[in-house]
C-alpha cells in the first residue's frame, strides 16, 4: 500500500534512500515518527484526564453535600480487597515498564514474559473487582436494582461491618443518598474496569505479535505508547483507592 | 530538572530531542516499584489512625506523590522532550482550573446561608 498519494499520480516512484520498513513516508525520520506518536498518545491521555476529572468532581461535590451517607457507603467497602487490588495494579505497572525496556533493548522473550505477566495481573485485578461487585449485588447495594437501605438505617444488622465502624443509624432521607454513593462507586470503578478490559485485550494482541518479534527489531513505539495508557489507568486507580476506600474510615 | 538540562546540553538540543528515546533501565523501575509499594502501605496504615480532617489530606498527598512517581519514571516524562512536558503540564493545569472553577461555583452559591 503506498504511503504517499504522490505515487498514485502515475509518476514513477522516486528513488529514495534506504530506510527502515516501519518508517512512514510522511515523516523525516524514525525519531520524528516516534515523537509524533508519543505526542498524540499524550493528547489522548489529556482527554482521558478530562473525562475522569468530571467523575472525580461529581464525587467531591456530592460527598460534601451528603457527607454522612457517603461515609456510611464507604464503610461497606472492604479495604483489604482495595489494598490487594492496588498492589496488583502497581506490580502490573512495573511489569509493563519492564516490557517497554525489553522492547527497547530487543529482548523478545523478556517482552513476551513481561506482557504476559501484565495481562495476568490485569485479569487478577478484574477478578478481585468481580468478588467485590458480587458482594454489592448480594447486599442489594446496586443502585436501581432493588436497592436496600437496611445496612444504613439499621447498621447492627451487619455485625461484621458494625464491629469495625460502629456506625449510627442514618435517618431514612439521608440513608437514601447512599444510593448516590454507590452510583458514583459503580460508575467510577466501572469506567476504570472498562479501561482495564480494553487494556487486557490490547495486551493479548501485543503478546501474539511480540512472539513473532514485532516490537523488538527497533520499532517499539506501540509498546511504549500502550505502556503510557496502562500507567494512566494505574494512576486513576491510585486516586479511586484513596477517595473511595480510605478517606472516610474514621469519620 | 537539573539532570535534564544537563543532558540537553550534552545533546546539543539540535534537531529532534534525543531525550525522547532515552531508555530507562530496570534499576530505576525497581526503585520506583518499591517506592510505590511503600506508599501504598503508608497510606493504608495512615487510614487506620484517626487524624480528623487530616485523613483525606494525607491520603490525597500520598496518592499524588505516587502518581508523580509513575508519571516521571514509568511514563518517562522526566526524560522526555519539552513538548511532552508541556502537554502533561497543560493537562494538569486544565484539570486544576476546571475543578477550582466548579468548586468556586458550588461554594459561593449558598454564601452566608450556612
Amino acid at each position: 500500500m503506498p504511503d504517499s498519494p504522490a505515487i498514485a499520480h502515475g509518476a514513477p516512484e522516486p528513488a529514495h534512500e534506504e530506510h527502515p520498513s516501519y518508517l512512514r513516508h510522511h515523516f523525516n525520520s524514525v525519531e520524528q515518527q516516534a515523537d509524533t506518536a508519543g505526542f498524540a498518545m499524550w493528547l489522548f491521555l489529556v482527554t482521558e484526564v478530562m473525562f475522569f476529572s468530571g467523575l472525580f468532581t461529581a464525587y467531591l461535590i456530592y460527598r460534601n453535600w451528603y457527607y454522612p451517607a457517603f461515609v456510611a457507603g464507604s464503610h461497606q467497602l472492604d479495604v483489604r480487597w482495595g489494598t490487594l487490588n492496588t498492589l496488583v495494579l502497581i506490580v502490573s505497572s512495573f511489569t509493563m515498564a519492564m516490557g517497554v525496556w525489553c522492547a527497547q533493548t530487543g529482548r523478545r522473550r523478556g517482552l513476551v514474559l513481561c506482557l504476559s505477566l501484565t495481562c495476568l495481573l490485569g485479569l487478577g485485578f478484574l477478578g478481585i473487582k468481580t468478588i467485590e461487585y458480587r458482594e454489592k449485588i448480594e447486599k442489594h447495594h446496586v443502585p436501581g436494582f432493588h436497592y436496600s437501605l437496611q445496612s444504613f438505617v439499621d447498621p447492627q444488622s451487619e455485625p461484621e461491618v458494625y464491629s469495625e465502624y460502629h456506625d449510627k443509624p442514618l435517618p431514612p432521607d439521608m440513608a437514601r443518598h447512599t444510593e448516590l454513593y454507590f452510583s458514583l462507586y459503580f460508575l467510577m470503578t466501572g469506567m476504570h474496569a472498562a479501561h482495564m478490559i480494553i487494556g487486557v485485550g490490547i495486551l493479548a494482541f501485543m503478546i501474539l505479535r511480540a512472539r513473532a518479534g514485532a516490537y523488538t527489531s527497533g520499532h517499539s513505539t506501540y509498546v511504549l505508547n500502550f505502556g503510557l495508557y496502562w500507567h494512566f489507568i494505574d494512576i486513576v486507580w491510585i486516586y479511586l483507592f484513596a477517595l473511595l476506600y480510605l478517606i472516610s474510615r474514621h469519620q | 530538572m537539573g539532570k535534564r538540562t544537563a543532558a540537553m546540553r550534552t545533546n546539543g538540543m539540535s534537531g529532534h530531542n534525543q531525550l525522547a528515546h532515552h531508555i530507562v533501565g530496570p534499576r530505576v523501575y525497581v526503585v520506583i516499584l518499591f517506592a510505590l509499594l511503600a506508599g501504598t502501605g503508608l497510606t493504608v496504615w495512615a487510614s487506620f489512625i484517626d487524624l480528623g480532617v487530616w485523613n483525606p489530606v494525607i491520603a490525597l498527598a500520598i496518592a499524588t506523590t505516587k502518581a508523580v512517581l509513575v508519571v516521571l519514571y514509568f511514563m518517562h516524562v522526566r526524560y522526555s522532550s519539552k513538548l511532552t512536558v508541556l502537554t502533561v503540564g497543560a493537562g494538569i493545569f486544565m484539570f486544576l482550573t476546571l475543578i477550582s472553577l466548579t468548586l468556586a461555583d458550588y461554594i459561593s452559591r449558598a454564601w452566608g446561608n450556612w
